[in-house]
């Protein structure tokens, strides 16, 4: 994004929001603001409060406490019809009984349009969501993936300032969901639309946000962008919750070192008292393989160089097409396993078999200390 | 940074955010509360109305009154007598003389054993306290001057009774055998109909989902043909078939029609469609993968129907047996016409109220019979809450494989009941072409010559149908509209629960209750809706909210079907609500809406038992016309007319269809892929 100063300033705000449904918090304390143009996933596990919150910022469930603010003007307590959106549900919500044609012209009419111009309209919307030839059909004669754009164009068809989704794509099958979430993607950034899409889905999220907003139990984890999240997870709940983590129970020990085991690895800095129980963290793909070794009798299993290296046996080899999952065992690394991620071509260069002793190594500024967090390891 | 350990846990204090109404919730709230406020007048004010009539006794009260007895020159001595003293020197009246209703009077010459009416005596009486009123005349005095009057005029002074709050009417009705004995005649009807009804349904719903059987449409459409008549048409019937001058008299071997036999036949009749449909529904949802489960188990037929089938059916048959059982301990038209000497509880209150005008005994009786009902009625909710989460998605459903020896069995045993239950009806039809039973048995018309008989003639089968007609359409509007809104609106929870349960209350309360109920309410003067007292008006009202509770329901589940999201997309594209409920959702629910007419209509027709308080000379119903003409002895055009609404219901069921359909192929063209 060009950084300019009207795209700084933020189009929707969030302040201090919190949601309470009897005595259950579904939203604690919430603020955040969104850009103008942005495409910003709300990401959780069900029940995190992300389509609460959604629904908040739209009206249709009001927050008990807290503001919204939609374009500088505060609509914390109007009612849907007095705000600025389009929606689309999971459900698509097509209204069964009207062609697709006015289901798009429903929000058009009484708008001081006539009807020319509404059909000029519905024709370029359906255009625009490359549905051009369907619009005497009824929802119901549509695919899945069809009706999900209707709603779309049904949605946009207004020009509203905000366009939120609530799990889009989720009832639709895998290869139709990647599709369109490229789709979605395009034509948002076609109409510069600030969106907000609800999704439990990581990958839908790192694919199609410019940021992410990773929530947990009615609260923000943390807000970056895909590879800040992806890369510099906050906490162990976000390292857990996107990708692959290892898990290692071990000690902290001055800054840039953690004690798995018996070793001390060199570690990205970290702000943990020496001797305080944490967790090191490594992703599967950041494992380097280094070759296959046996280990001579009473030698030592760390090598010095390079740094964090050490022997391992590879227990179980699971082929998951575009790369290897390795299980690797150490009696000395804490007793645990360490998962990691091999290409095809690494395995078959050092010929990794189930069975063989090979030495890997832990990148330093791939492994990461986290606390031992009340989420449970 | 983790944000969950340094946030506060604890809601902020502060007011929580208000939101404002949109002119959407504005109007929805609005009609929401006018269509609540209608329950309230048309059933929560009468049924109080009621109940504080059965607490409301009425007695003498004696020392109310004082007298003054001149000689014979008119000259009074000032000696003033108080009425009670004058009772207990002379035991004029006793304590029970002095319970009253709300009418009673009572004359004071027996307190002067030496009164005549020629004699030059005058008298002289006053109301001793404020409370004090008597009737000279009919002119009422309450006020607590003295009255002078000559022999001849005190003769007519009658005492009105004082009117107070008491259990006294419950005490009077459980200390009279003659009355309370109806409550065991009432559950013991109630109970046998509704095993047998229950045990037939059963099988006939198990012929019809569970075997390969032919035939089967044609018994289905049998097997529903009672709901189109009212339910006191069985009774005639039985009467021409096992009556004194019966055609099968001699079957029953000596024992009477009239009384419990007939009215378990009938109420077996007049329930059966209802248990029927709902045990039907019951098996016709049974998973097959359990049966396929049983067969790979090698149980045998036997152990998979105790073990798979009448599990599965369970709560089917408990729900019927609970709608059944509060079918026939309300049912008054039946009873009324075949059950002789036999009292239940809701021929009590007719005759409580139309018979000897206790108004009062009259709602102790209903009091006592809504009992059962609202128990019966609350365990049947309980029940089809539970069945509810019985059903899944994944269940697959179960197919009959032919099996030639059963399926004739079961093919002899439906054809069985569908021969009872047309018998009853062909039985109504014939007696209505007879002359003259037994002794003429000539065909003719003569019987439908509903103008020279008591009931109100053509013009009340012209009635229903207007009733008929302004009841689906009022109804089926208020009804569904108000189970949009009470579904689709946002917040007002309070508001919502309870108009959710004003709408399932008239289910509980039996159509005599609500008749009764009607009348103390409408019927007072200080009412300022009394004047649709006796009109079409207030026909229209009862029977909709009579059967306000299935339509509700009715409306309620097809409005669950429709996407929750509708309205949040409709506001979101800032168009009214009312625009999204006419363009999309009465469109889409009109088979619903279609269904909610023609069971109005179906049931405004039939029902005898709340109108039969209401009905004015100008508006007779047909169904009110069969049982009169039935009380009157003019059994044949009873049955003619019976009939006639067998006809007309029919026909209405048949425009119902094709119109359904026709509808259905204009505006559902989107229900075909």
């Amino acid at each position: 994004m060009i950084d300019t100063p009207a795209a700084a300033a933020p189009y929707l705000n969030i302040e201090s929001l919190w949601k309470a449904f009897g005595d259950f918090l579904a939203l604690k304390d919430i603020s955040l603001n969104i850009k103008e143009g942005e495409f910003v996933c709300f990401l959780g596990p069900s029940g995190c409060g992300k389509t609460t919150l959604l629904r908040a910022i739209a009206g249709l469930d009001l927050q008990t406490r807290g503001r919204v603010m939609q374009d500088g003007r505060d609509v914390s307590n109007l009612p849907p019809s007095e705000r600025d959106f389009g929606i689309v549900f999971q459900s698509y919500a097509l209204f069964p009984n009207l062609t697709i044609e006015k289901n798009i012209a429903f929000g058009l009419e009484n708008t001081g349009r006539n009807k020319a111009e509404i059909t000029a309209r519905v024709a370029e919307l359906l255009q625009l969501v490359g549905l051009p030839e369907q619009g005497r059909k009824y929802p119901a004669q549509l695919s899945g993936g069809q009706q999900q754009r209707i709603a779309l164009a049904r949605a946009i068809a207004t020009n509203p300032g905000l366009l939120l989704l609530d799990e889009p794509l989720s009832a639709l099958d895998a290869k139709v969901r990647v599709h369109l979430r490229h789709e979605i993607k395009e034509l948002q950034r076609q109409l510069g639309v600030t969106t907000v899409m609800v999704t439990h889905d990581q990958e839908e999220a790192l694919a199609m946000a410019d940021r992410i907003v990773v929530m947990n139990q009615g609260v923000i984890e943390q807000v970056g962008s895909p590879t800040e999240i992806y890369r510099e997870p906050a906490n162990l709940f976000v390292a857990d919750f996107i990708g692959e983590m290892n898990q290692i129970s071990a000690l902290a020990g001055p800054s840039g070192v953690v004690r798995i085991g018996e070793s001390d690895m060199q570690a990205r800095p970290h702000a943990f008292q020496p001797g305080a129980a944490i967790i090191a963290a490594i992703r599967p793909e950041d494992v380097i393989p280094h070759g296959k070794g046996a280990r001579s009798p009473g030698a030592p299993d760390r090598i010095k160089s390079p740094e964090n290296a050490f022997e391992v046996l590879v227990d179980e080899m699971e082929f998951l097409g575009s790369f290897w999952r390795c299980r690797l065992q150490n009696e000395r690394f804490g007793g645990g396993e360490l998962i990691a991620d091999f290409s095809i071509n690494a395995v078959r260069r050092l010929e990794l078999a189930a069975g063989t002793q090979m030495m890997i190594e832990l990148p330093r500024n791939r492994l990461m200390a986290f606390a031992r967090s009340e989420y449970g390891a | 940074m983790n944000l969950s350990h340094s946030n506060p846990v604890t809601l902020p204090a502060g007011r929580d955010v208000r939101g404002k109404l949109s002119r959407d919730d504005v109007i929805m709230r609005g009609g929401m509360i006018v269509i609540a406020l209608y329950l309230v007048v048309t059933l929560a004010f009468p049924l109080y109305a009621m109940l504080s009539k059965s607490f409301s006794t009425f007695r003498f009260e004696l020392a109310q009154y004082e007298f003054q007895v001149s000689d014979e020159a008119g000259v009074f001595d000032g000696t003033i007598l108080n009425g009670a003293q004058l009772n207990q020197s002379t035991g004029a009246y006793s304590g029970g003389d002095l319970a009253a209703g709300s009418d009673s009077r009572l004359a004071v010459t027996p307190f002067f054993p030496d009164f005549s009416f020629r004699s030059p005596v005058q008298y002289q009486i006053r109301n001793a306290s404020d409370t004090g009123r008597f009737l000279v005349g009919s002119d009422l005095y309450d006020d607590t001057d003295w009255l002078t009057l000559d022999s001849n005029t005190f003769r007519r002074v009658q005492l009105r009774p004082v009117k107070s709050r008491g259990i006294d009417n419950f005490v009077n009705y459980f200390s009279t055998p003659a009355l309370f004995n109806s409550i065991k005649n009432s559950l013991w009807i109630a109970v046998v109909s509704t095993i047998v009804t229950v045990t037939l349904a059963f099988w006939f719903a198990y012929a019809l989902n569970r075997s390969c059987m032919r035939f089967k449409g044609l018994f289905r459409l049998v097997a529903m043909a009672p709901i189109l008549v009212p339910s006191l048409l069985p009774g005639i019937a039985l009467v021409y078939l096992f009556g004194n001058q019966g055609m099968l008299k001699e079957l029953l071997f000596g024992a009477s029609i009239y009384g419990p036999i007939g009215i378990v036949i009938g109420s077996v009749f007049f329930t059966f469609p209802h248990a029927f449909l709902i045990i039907s529904t019951a098996l016709a949802i049974s998973d097959a993968r359990l049966y396929e489960a049983a067969i790979s188990l090698r149980a045998t037929p036997w152990r998979t129907f105790w073990t798979v089938t009448i599990p599965g059916a369970r709560y089917g048959l408990i729900s019927a047996a609970f709608v059944v059982f509060n079918l026939v301990i309300t049912d008054f038209g039946l009873p009324k016409v075949i059950g002789g000497q036999f009292n239940v509880l809701a021929v009590d209150i007719y005759k409580q109220v139309i018979g000897q005008q206790n108004f009062e005994m009259g709602a102790v009786v209903s009091v006592v019979l809504v009992v059962p009902a609202i128990l019966a009625f609350a365990i049947d909710r309980l029940v089809q809450s539970k069945q509810v989460a019985l059903l899944s998605a994944r269940s697959v459903p179960y197919q009959p494989t032919p099996n030639p020896r059963v399926d004739r069995i079961f093919l002899a045993y439906s054809t069985l009941v569908a021969l009872f239950i047309v018998g009853i009806l062909a039985v109504c039809q014939f007696a209505a072409l007879i002359k003259f039973w037994p002794y003429d048995l000539n065909l003719s018309l003569n019987n439908y010559a509903f103008d020279k008989m008591d009931g109100g003639g053509w013009a009340s089968y012209f009635n229903s149908i207007k009733l008929g007609l302004l009841t689906a359409v009022i109804g089926t509007s208020v009804v569904f509209f108000g189970a949009y809104l009470v579904e689709k609106s946002n917040g007002f929870k309070v508001g919502r629960a309870l108009f959710q349960m004003f709408a399932m209350l008239p289910m509980a309360i039996p159509g005599m209750v609500l008749g009764l109920a009607y009348i103390f309410f409408f019927n007072n003067p200080a009412n300022p809706l009394n004047p649709i007292y006796g009109t079409m008006a207030i026909l229209v009202i009862c029977t909709v909210t009579h059967f306000y509770t299935v339509s509700h329901l009715t409306a309620v589940t097809a409005l669950k079907q429709m996407d929750r999201e509708f309205e949040s997309v409709s506001s979101s594209l800032k168009q009214p609500t009312m625009k999204l409920f006419a363009r999309v959702t009465v469109p889409v629910c009109l088979p619903a809406v279609l269904d909610i007419s023609i069971y109005l209509f179906v049931n405004a027709m039939t029902t005898v038992s709340a109108v039969v308080f209401l009905y004015s000379p100008k508006t007779t119903l047909a169904s009110v016309a069969v049982l009169n003409m039935d009380d009157a002895g003019d059994i044949a055009p009873a049955a003619a007319m019976g009939m006639m609404i067998f006809y007309t219901n029919a026909v209405a069921r048949i425009l119902h269809l094709i119109a359904s359909k026709g509808v259905l192929a204009r505006t559902q063209a989107w229900r075909n892929r």
